[in-house]
């Protein structure tokens, strides 16, 4: 699949068949820190413009709730991580014309699907962890949205901004596919004029490897950058890591970079498994 | 004229800055150490230039380490050249709106590019800035926003004494004398700054200060350094057109090779002060209203560079590489008349791979590369 075509192009024709004039837009939240749906949240103006332009009808971090009310566009925050996760994702997608994952935890499984490599049981941990694990239901793994159900559009990010948010509201309210930006993050830190942190500081940078859309901000502010966007178009891991043992990384210490919060992504997976053992 | 080689003492180098904003220049843009690296940025006295810095560049490394040295410009180069001063790295080329009865109306950006005089800039740059003129101004379409930067730009070169380990402009034939496009060119001394000038307005402006004429000493030491800083490069790319050994060998399995280190992040591309691709956008406010028609740095590394009618040219990296190389050194000859390399090292020094085009051209064309 090219890099920015539409997932599925039959949702969108799906969405622009929508009877009513003012599409009705849910945001969900599954396993997750509620950190993405601040980019609705913080956005200030544009939240007031957006609740113009749609109806909002269940968004419990904000207040309106439904959760039950079919919608034109949902939003997916959180990982797949218990049985009732399971079926719920289920249900929204149900009552979803277009339904849209957004940041890590949603699209990749994020943070916690480090789980998923863990030999030990969830039950294991969850007796280790908890003074009371009968409270506790937990899956054995922590899953992308996309695992579950048919996902219309991604937004990766840990944690979305609003910038990628709104885009994607405008294109779809415009009866087109929001266009996905999945270059590298050093185009946007070149075009920025940061000073690579990689090359004058020896620091093990993922940009080369990682989905641009921060606007290169750790970079920007001297730091390695830690792929919290998820694996870029072509990325090329091997080299990458290749050029971290030339930095003086250990092998753990390689392994690390690549699974932290997108370990549970193709891509980054095996390149961490390769250099785990 | 008697002002073509004046002297400026070392002390004296904030009278030139004076000058420069006297003549209508408000904004001075020079090196300056900053991030462990050289950058250009705002100046505003000779103070904050990069005293006594040396660079130490490698394939993927670059070091910036205080010698005991008074000297400001003893180093090769920074992150950037003179491209995002002409070739903005992000830009609104026009907006457009929808009136009440649902006309577009497209408008101009208000752009205010105020007279800057750059401190500083290399043979290398000043080449590669001849190169992405004839691009944006020559032929049939004149990029109004690239004229107006380079409009408002007035050059004070600096002769290169300290090469990098990845410099090679030497066998391009661009350096390390500045020869082309500068205002003035300074040679810098231990004592002090040799002055030339380069058009008429450098004449005039270092007949403001008043300087005494550099002595034939001073010019000979200055000769002698700029003749051992091309002896110094120990990199160098074949001096003929390479169109033709290039072609030969598109198919040739080295690509490969070069494609499983190739992390095709486009940093190659970025730094390279001949590269001009670009991408554009429509951004549209939420409200639907409005649309401001953005362009910024696109690079052939990229997947959407290639899309064409619902399919990428080139999916693999060892494709984007070949298109980077094989463009820049021989269809640029078709394009622009020379090749598209002026021998700044750049692209050596900012891939995080550490891919060296002088040794895969080396590799590619089958010839022992000079570098050892």
């Amino acid at each position: 699949m090219s890099a920015w075509s539409p997932e599925h192009p039959d949702a969108l024709d799906q969405l622009n068949q929508r009877p009513q004039p003012r599409p009705k837009v849910a945001v969900h939240k599954f396993s997750s820190c509620d950190g993405c749906q601040l980019a609705f949240i913080n956005a200030g103006e544009a939240l007031i413009t957006l609740s113009q332009l749609v109806d909002i009808v269940h968004f419990a971090e904000a207040g309106p709730l439904d959760a039950e009310a079919e919608v034109d566009i949902a939003f997916v925050e959180g990982s797949i991580s218990t049985p009732h996760e399971k079926e719920r994702i289920e249900q929204v997608r149900r009552q979803s014309r277009f339904l849209v994952s957004i940041g890590a935890c949603a699209t990749s499984g994020g943070l916690q699907a480090l789980r998923n490599f863990n030999s030990h049981s969830a039950e294991q941990w969850t007796q280790a962890v908890y003074a009371q694990p009968a409270y506790i239901d937990s899956l054995e793994t922590a899953t992308p949205v996309a695992e579950h159900v048919k996902v219309d559009l991604e937004l990766w990010g840990c944690p979305v901004n609003a910038r990628q948010v709104f885009a994607a509201i405008r294109a779809l309210l415009f009866g087109v596919m929001p266009l996905i930006d999945k270059d590298k993050l050093c185009v946007e830190c070149k075009r920025r004029g940061n000073v690579c942190v990689l090359v004058a500081k020896g620091e093990p940078c993922m940009g080369p490897v990682t989905h641009l859309g921060c606007g290169a901000l750790c970079p920007a502010f001297g730091r390695d950058c830690y792929a919290c966007f998820g694996p870029a178009e072509n990325p090329n891991t091997h080299a990458l890591a290749r050029r971290f043992v030339g930095l003086g990384l250990l092998p753990e210490e390689i392994a690390h970079r690549f699974h932290f919060i997108n370990s549970h992504t193709p891509a980054f997976r095996s390149a961490g498994l390769e250099w785990a053992e | 004229m008697d002002t073509q080689y004046a002297f400026l003492p070392r002390n004296a180098l904030d009278q030139l800055l004076d000058a420069l904003r006297k003549a209508g220049f408000d904004r001075l843009v020079g090196p300056i150490a900053r991030d462990g690296a050289i950058v250009y940025d705002t100046l505003t006295s000779a103070a904050q230039l990069p005293h006594g810095y040396r660079d130490e560049q490698a394939p993927g490394r670059y070091r910036l380490h205080q010698a005991d040295s008074g000297r400001c410009f003893s180093w090769a180069n920074g992150t950037q050249t003179l491209k995002p001063l002409t070739f903005a790295p992000q830009e609104v080329l026009w907006h457009c709106e929808r009136d009440a009865e649902g006309c577009l109306r497209f408008k101009n950006p208000t752009v205010n590019h105020s007279p800057t005089a750059v401190i500083g800039v290399r043979a290398c740059d000043l080449v590669a800035l001849r190169l992405q003129e004839r691009h944006f101004l020559g032929g049939r379409f004149h990029d109004p926003h690239y004229g107006a930067r380079r409009e408002s730009l007035f050059l004070l070169a600096v002769h290169c004494t300290h090469p990098a380990k990845t410099c090679f402009c030497a066998s391009t034939g661009d350096g390390p004398k500045a020869a082309i496009g500068f205002d003035i060119a300074l040679s810098e001394l231990d004592e002090g700054f040799i002055l030339e000038a380069g058009s008429l307005r450098g004449g005039e402006l270092i007949r403001t200060l008043a300087l005494d004429d550099a002595t034939e000493r001073q010019r000979e030491l200055a000769k002698t350094e700029i003749e051992t800083a091309a002896l110094q490069q120990s990199r160098s790319l074949p001096s003929q057109n390479l169109r033709e050994a290039l072609y030969a060998r598109l198919e040739d399995r080295h690509w490969d090779k070069i494609g499983m280190r190739c992390l095709s992040c486009g940093n190659c591309t970025a730094v390279c002060p001949t590269c001009f691709c670009h991408a554009e956008h429509s951004v549209p406010t939420l409200d639907g209203t409005q649309t401001t028609h953005q362009r910024q740095w696109d690079s052939c590394f990229t997947a959407v560079h290639s899309y064409m009618g619902h399919f990428l040219v080139r999916e693999e990296t060892r494709l984007r590489y070949r298109q980077w190389l094989s463009h820049k050194l021989a269809s640029w000859h078709d394009q622009y008349g020379r090749s598209g390399c002026v021998g700044c090292g750049r692209c050596i020094t900012w891939c995080p791979s550490g891919i060296d085009l002088t040794a895969e051209v080396a590799a590619l064309t089958r010839q022992e590369t000079s570098h050892v």
